[in-house]
């Protein structure tokens, strides 16, 4: 029972946090001649409502670079982030909203992603997260399912990535890793055991910053798959996805 | 284990009991000095940036029918979880499980069983890249209007059937409907691609499925 009574307690005071966010609402006042409202957070949406210098206007939420904004006559509207940038908070500075840059991708910590590919002929899933420990270095596990149509593979490997311009939007990146593989043979098939190796992996990629939180990232990697025959197996894989980072 | 926590506690105790001891020194060194012209009383009320909620994220759950070929329309369910990239482009994880029926040749042949119940099983997950193609308002009635959007939506995935792990394309189309700003209601048709070697040769099926759900953004 004791142990439950930090999370119980870190959840309520989430709880807490989330009712305190909803009461107090960040109000700004337009400093542009005016600000456009449109009916929906997207800039298809058409323009119903416009609120001029020195009103005050209340920000509820936030979706994507789109704020929804309340005006005090009661009309609510979503804003874009080019315009609620221009907006005064109440000390009458500029609003300060986090916005994402290149900036952001260079100092990011944590990163999550998914990527599609050929591992040996089949065809892989793959997820990672990633850790920054320092500017060049990015330690990575990676869980993959490559699916073929003679058998089926769990890949699950830890690796480090050495980025080669950290702060550039593109950058050539090496790995190296180790890692196990779980193949099992396809059911329509003769059945053979399923076996399970650990492996060693090097490779080569490259990473492209895309917008806001998004990344690009393809890799090659080369797997040697210690097996329990006399000969080590080799499979090449081709990979390329998409990250966010954090 | 108590005797640490008893520790700790009395380490933490000993650090405040100081703390105050010095700050209580402090107070008569600061008053003997000239007392302040100006009390300044500014009540500071930033905002801070991170106080906008920010509702990027879409959890949801949906039900509907997935026609699995050669195994009937059987009633799928699932639940979906989307990041919003930008006002175009979002990622989806989806994942669904249906149990299938007899084939027309199991039912008419009588004994012969082509799949256990266990392998009658279908469940899928895919990962899928999504764009909203059309944004729009939809009008109900006079006076209510609801933000819409179509979207195109693509991915890979596993389709678990059959005995097998099977690599799974998906491709469809969604209609979101947004009642509140908060809460989104999903009309989705996805084809579900794979190759399936069950009867002998190896041949393309598709999977049309068809769904209703919800979801919420947080």
């Amino acid at each position: 029972m004791r142990r439950w009574v930090p999370i119980i307690a870190f959840g309520l005071s989430l709880f807490a946090a989330s009712g305190w966010t909803q009461e107090r609402r960040p109000e700004v006042t337009v400093e542009d001649p005016f600000i456009e409202l449109h009916t929906g957070p997207g800039r298809g949406y058409p323009i119903f409502y416009v609120a001029e210098r020195g009103e005050k206007i209340a920000v509820l939420r936030r979706r994507t670079d789109w704020f929804q904004i309340e005006v005090p006559r009661g009309e609510r509207g979503w804003v874009h982030i080019e315009q609620i940038a221009r907006t005064l908070d109440m000390e009458g500075e500029p609003l300060d909203v986090p916005g994402f840059s290149i900036d952001d991708y260079t100092q990011r910590r944590w990163e999550v992603g998914v990527q599609y590919g050929d591992f040996g002929g089949a065809n892989v899933i793959s997820a990672f997260g990633g850790y920054g420990l320092t500017e060049n270095l990015q330690f990575e596990l990676w869980i993959g399912q490559a699916l073929g149509r003679f058998s089926d593979s769990e890949i699950v490997h830890l690796n480090i990535s050495h980025l080669m311009f950290p702060d550039k939007r593109v950058t050539p990146l090496f790995t190296l890793g180790a890692g196990t593989i779980n193949t099992s043979p396809k059911a329509t098939l003769v059945s053979t055991t399923d076996r399970r190796d650990s492996m060693a992996v090097a490779g080569l990629g490259v990473r492209a910053y895309v917008t806001r939180r998004f990344v690009f990232r393809a890799d090659y990697k080369a797997y040697v798959v210690f097996t329990s025959r006399n000969d080590n197996e080799e499979v090449r894989e081709w990979k390329a996805g998409f990250s966010f980072f954090f | 284990m108590e005797s640490r926590f008893l520790v700790l506690f009395l380490i933490a105790l000993l650090a405040t009991s100081l703390g105050a001891c010095s700050r209580q020194r402090a107070v008569p060194a600061s008053a003997s000095g000239q007392p302040p012209v100006i009390e300044p009383e500014v009540e500071r009320r930033e905002i801070e940036p991170a106080r906008i909620d920010t509702e990027d994220f879409e959890v949801g759950i949906y039900a509907g029918q997935l026609s699995v070929e050669d195994f009937g329309v059987n009633t799928v369910a699932g639940a979906h979880f989307t990041y919003h990239v930008s006002e175009g482009f979002f990622v989806d994880v989806s994942g669904g499980q249906t149990d299938t029926e007899r084939t027309s040749f199991e039912r008419l042949s009588g004994a012969a069983q082509l799949l256990t119940d266990s392998q009658r099983d279908y469940s899928y997950y895919n990962v899928s890249l999504g764009y909203n193609i059309l944004p729009g308002e939809s009008f109900i009635g006079r006076n209510r209007a609801f933000n819409t959007s179509l979207y195109l939506i693509g991915g890979v995935g596993k389709t678990d059937f059959a005995g097998d792990d099977r690599f799974t394309l998906n491709i469809g189309v969604g209609l979101r409907l947004m009642p509140l700003d908060w809460l989104a209601v999903h009309a989705d048709v996805r084809d579900y691609i794979y190759d399936i070697d069950l009867l002998g040769q190896e041949k393309t099926s598709h999977n049309l499925e068809a769904r209703i759900g919800v979801s919420f953004f947080f």
